[in-house]
C-alpha cells in the first residue's frame, strides 16, 4: 500500500461568477489549495457538507473540471502542472481513472440501452475487436455487478435506483480502471439498497485491485469503506487521517462537532453524547472569512485564526490537521 | 394506553392511489395510536407509504389518491368525515405539518413574516395585527433565528437551508397544534444543521407538549429522537413498540435487516455489512403473502401463502411474522 498512485498538490478550482458591466469578476473558490496523496489499493474517504467542494475535487482530479492551478500527478506522471503548463491528453487516461456519479438517473443517457451504455466506452478505447467479443465483455460486465444478461436490451428507466446504480458501475469498470472516483454513490438510493453497493464496490476493490476516492456526506459509510478519511471545509482539506483515527480522535475543531452531530442508530448511545453544536451556516465560498475559514463558526477563534491560514501539519503518524491550536 | 391519554388513533387505515396501471394500495391497513406528549418515530423506505399515511391524517392527500377504508379519530373526532371548512380549521390549527424541503413550501413571493402572520390570521384567533406581528417575531425568536425583528421581513430565498426549516418549524408551531407531522424535515440538510434542528425539537416538543409523528429513513435521527417507532415496510407496519425495544430487542426481519445494514461511526472494526437482499417490492403487483417474504431470509412456505398477523412481543411491542408462531422457542410466542 505504499506505492503513491495520485498526488495532488496545491489544486484549485474556482468558478467565475457573471457580475454586473463594471463590477469586478468574482470567483467561487470552490477548491482552495488542496493536497493529499492516494496510495495505491486504498479507499480514500472525503466528507464534508453541502459546498464544501468534495465532488468539485473529484471532478477536478479527472480534469472534467479543468483544474484553476496546482499540479496533478497519476502514477509518478504529472498530467496537469500550472507552474510548467502541462496539460496532457486526457483520452488515454479515461482507461485508467474512471467516476461513478451521485444520482444514477440523470447521469445515464435515457435514450440508450443499458448495453449502448457500457458498450460505448468499450468502442471509444477500441477494447472489443469484434461486436462478439464486445456483446461477452458487456454480459460479463453485467454479471459482475449483480445484472442480467437480458437487461443488455432495456433502457435506463425500467430500473429501481439500486439497479441504475449498478449500471452506472458497470460502465466505470468497462475500460478496467485503476482508480475510480465514487461520487456519491449510494446517497439516492434506500437504506436497504445502500449496503447492497457498499458491498459490492468493495468486493470489486479487491476483485480488481482498485483504488477509490470515495466522496460522500454520510460519514457513518465513508468511516465504513475507507482506509483514510479526508475532511474538507469551505473548499479546504482540514484534517486527514486513517479512518479509525479520525473518527476515535478528531483533532481539528469542525471534525470534532461534524462527528458528534452524527446520529448513532442506538437510542442510549445517542442519547448520552455530548453534542458540539455549530454557530450559524457555511459561509459562501465567493467570499470566504480571511485566515482560517472556519474561524466564524470555531469555539476557539483566536486572533491569530482570523488572519493567518493554518496549514496542515502532520500531528502523529500519518495524521494530518490545519489548526493553529495545535502550535500552542 | 387507557383512552383519555389518546390524541390520536389510527384504525386498519387504507390508502390507495387509482393509476392508469392499477390499483396502488400504498398504505394497506394500518392501525397505530399515539399519546398527548408522544413522539412517534416512522421508519421505511422510499415507497413504504409512511408518508401517504401522514398525508391522509392531516387531509392532504391528493389525486388519484384515495382513502379507502379504516378511520383516524384525533381526539375522539373524525377526521375522515370532516368537511373542507372543518379540515381548514382543524389543519394548521390543531395539526400541523413540516416538510422535507422547506424552499418549495414556504411561498417565495412573500416575506417570512408574512406567512406566519397568516397562519395565525386564518384560524381566528382574536390577534390584531400588531399582536400577531408581535408573535411571529416571537416564534422565530423561539426557534433560535437571531435579529427576529429584522428577518420577519425578507423573503425565504434571503435565509439558507437551515434558517428556512427553522422557519417552517415556527409557521407549524404558531398555532399551538396538538400534534406535529414531521415528513423527514431533516433529509435535505446536513448533519451539523440536521443536529441544531433536532436539538431544537426536542426542546420546543418538551416545551411545549407537542406530540410528534416523526417520519423519516434514518435509524440515528429515530434513537435519537422518538419514543415509540413504527417500521413500515410496502404499506404496513411491521413492527412497532418502545424505540429501546426496537433497537435493542428487534423481532422482525426486516428491522434487523435494517440495523444489520446500517454503517454506525462507532464501531470498531470494519465489519462487513450484511445487506437485506433484493428490491422493494411493486406495490402494483403485490406477493399474496408477506410482503417481506421475497426478500426474507428465514421465509417459509407459509409466508409466501398468507399475511402474518401481529404477534404481541413485549407490552407494547408487535411484529408481523409468521417466525413468532413457528418458533419452537418460547419467545415471541403467539397471543
Amino acid at each position: 500500500m505504499s506505492d503513491v498512485l495520485l498526488k495532488i498538490e496545491n489544486l484549485r478550482k474556482y468558478f467565475p461568477v457573471k457580475g454586473h458591466l463594471f463590477q469586478k469578476r468574482r470567483y467561487v473558490q470552490a477548491v482552495e489549495s488542496v493536497s493529499f496523496e492516494i496510495y495505491k489499493g486504498e479507499t480514500l474517504g472525503l466528507v464534508g457538507e453541502s459546498g464544501c467542494g468534495k465532488t468539485t475535487l473529484g471532478r477536478t482530479i479527472l480534469r472534467l473540471y479543468e483544474p484553476s492551478s496546482g499540479r496533478i500527478e497519476y502514477a509518478g506522471v504529472p498530467i496537469y502542472d500550472s507552474e510548467k503548463k502541462i496539460a496532457v491528453d486526457m483520452l488515454p487516461y479515461r482507461r485508467k481513472m474512471q467516476i461513478i456519479f451521485q444520482d444514477p438517473s440523470a447521469s445515464l443517457d435515457p435514450r440508450m440501452t443499458v448495453g449502448e451504455i457500457v458498450g460505448e466506452a468499450l468502442d471509444i478505447h477500441k477494447l472489443c475487436p469484434n461486436k462478439k467479443e464486445r456483446q461477452e465483455r458487456i454480459n460479463t460486465l453485467l454479471d459482475e455487478v449483480g445484472l442480467n444478461t437480458e437487461h443488455a436490451n432495456r433502457f435506463p428507466h425500467e430500473f429501481s435506483g439500486g439497479q441504475q446504480q449498478r449500471v452506472g458501475i458497470a460502465r466505470a469498470l468497462a475500460v478496467e480502471p485503476e482508480f475510480i472516483v465514487c461520487d456519491e454513490p449510494i446517497s439516492a438510493l434506500d437504506v436497504s439498497i445502500q449496503s447492497q453497493v457498499v458491498n459490492m464496490l468493495e468486493d470489486l476493490q479487491q476483485e480488481m485491485g482498485l483504488t477509490y476516492l470515495f466522496i460522500a456526506h454520510d460519514i457513518s459509510v465513508v468511516r465504513h469503506i475507507s482506509n483514510r478519511i479526508g475532511v474538507m471545509y469551505l473548499g479546504q482539506l482540514v484534517e486527514l487521517a486513517e479512518s479509525y483515527e479520525l473518527c476515535s480522535h478528531p483533532i481539528h475543531p469542525y471534525t470534532e462537532s461534524l462527528l458528534s452531530a452524527v446520529p448513532i442508530p442506538d437510542p442510549d448511545v445517542t442519547r448520552a453524547r455530548q453534542r458540539i453544536l455549530l454557530e450559524g451556516d457555511i459561509p459562501s465560498p465567493l467570499d470566504p472569512p480571511a485566515g482560517c475559514r472556519f474561524h466564524t463558526r470555531c469555539p476557539y477563534a483566536t486572533e491569530r485564526c482570523r488572519l493567518e491560514v493554518p496549514q496542515l501539519k502532520e500531528q502523529g503518524s500519518g495524521h494530518f490537521a490545519a489548526c493553529h491550536r495545535l502550535d500552542g | 394506553m387507557n383512552e383519555s391519554n389518546t390524541l390520536l388513533e389510527i384504525r386498519d387505515l387504507k390508502v390507495s392511489f387509482f393509476t392508469p396501471a392499477g390499483e396502488v394500495k400504498a398504505v394497506n391497513g394500518i392501525s397505530y395510536t399515539l399519546g398527548y406528549n408522544e413522539v412517534m418515530g416512522i421508519v421505511g423506505e422510499s415507497g413504504s407509504g409512511k408518508s401517504v399515511e401522514a398525508y391522509s391524517i392531516i387531509g392532504l392527500l391528493q389525486s388519484p389518491g384515495k382513502v379507502t377504508g379504516g378511520s383516524i379519530r384525533f381526539e375522539g373526532e373524525d377526521v375522515l368525515g370532516f368537511n373542507d371548512e372543518q379540515m381548514r380549521r382543524f389543519r394548521g390549527d390543531r395539526v400541523s405539518m413540516i416538510f422535507q424541503n422547506p424552499m418549495t413550501c414556504l411561498n417565495p413571493v412573500y416575506t417570512i413574516g408574512n406567512q406566519l402572520v397568516e397562519a395565525l390570521m386564518c384560524h381566528d384567533k382574536g390577534y390584531t395585527k400588531e399582536q400577531a406581528r408581535a408573535r411571529a417575531i416571537e416564534m422565530l425568536e423561539l426557534v433560535g433565528i437571531n435579529n427576529a425583528e429584522k428577518r420577519i421581513d425578507q423573503y425565504p430565498h434571503e435565509f439558507s437551508g437551515g434558517m428556512r426549516q427553522r422557519a417552517m418549524i415556527a409557521m407549524a408551531l404558531i398555532c399551538e397544534p396538538k400534534l406535529l407531522i414531521a415528513d423527514e424535515p431533516t433529509t435535505a440538510l446536513d448533519v451539523t444543521i440536521q443536529a441544531q434542528i433536532l436539538e431544537l425539537m426536542k426542546d420546543l416538543q418538551k416545551k411545549k407538549n407537542t406530540s410528534i409523528i416523526f417520519i423519516t429513513h434514518n435509524l440515528g435521527v429515530v434513537a435519537e429522537i422518538c419514543d415509540r417507532v413504527s417500521v413500515m415496510y410496502a404499506g404496513h407496519i411491521v413492527e412497532q413498540g418502545p424505540v429501546n425495544e426496537i433497537f435493542y430487542n428487534p423481532q422482525h426481519p426486516y428491522t434487523k435487516g435494517l440495523l444489520a445494514s446500517t454503517p454506525r461511526l462507532d464501531e470498531e472494526g470494519r465489519e462487513r455489512l450484511v445487506p437485506i437482499e433484493g428490491t422493494p417490492i411493486d406495490l402494483l403487483n403485490p406477493p399474496q403473502g408477506c410482503n417481506f417474504g421475497p426478500r426474507c431470509k428465514s421465509c417459509m412456505k407459509i409466508c409466501l401463502r398468507q399475511k402474518p398477523p401481529f404477534a404481541q412481543v413485549e407490552d407494547g411491542h408487535i411484529s408481523a411474522c409468521w417466525l413468532h408462531f413457528k418458533a419452537p422457542s418460547g419467545k415471541g410466542d403467539a397471543t
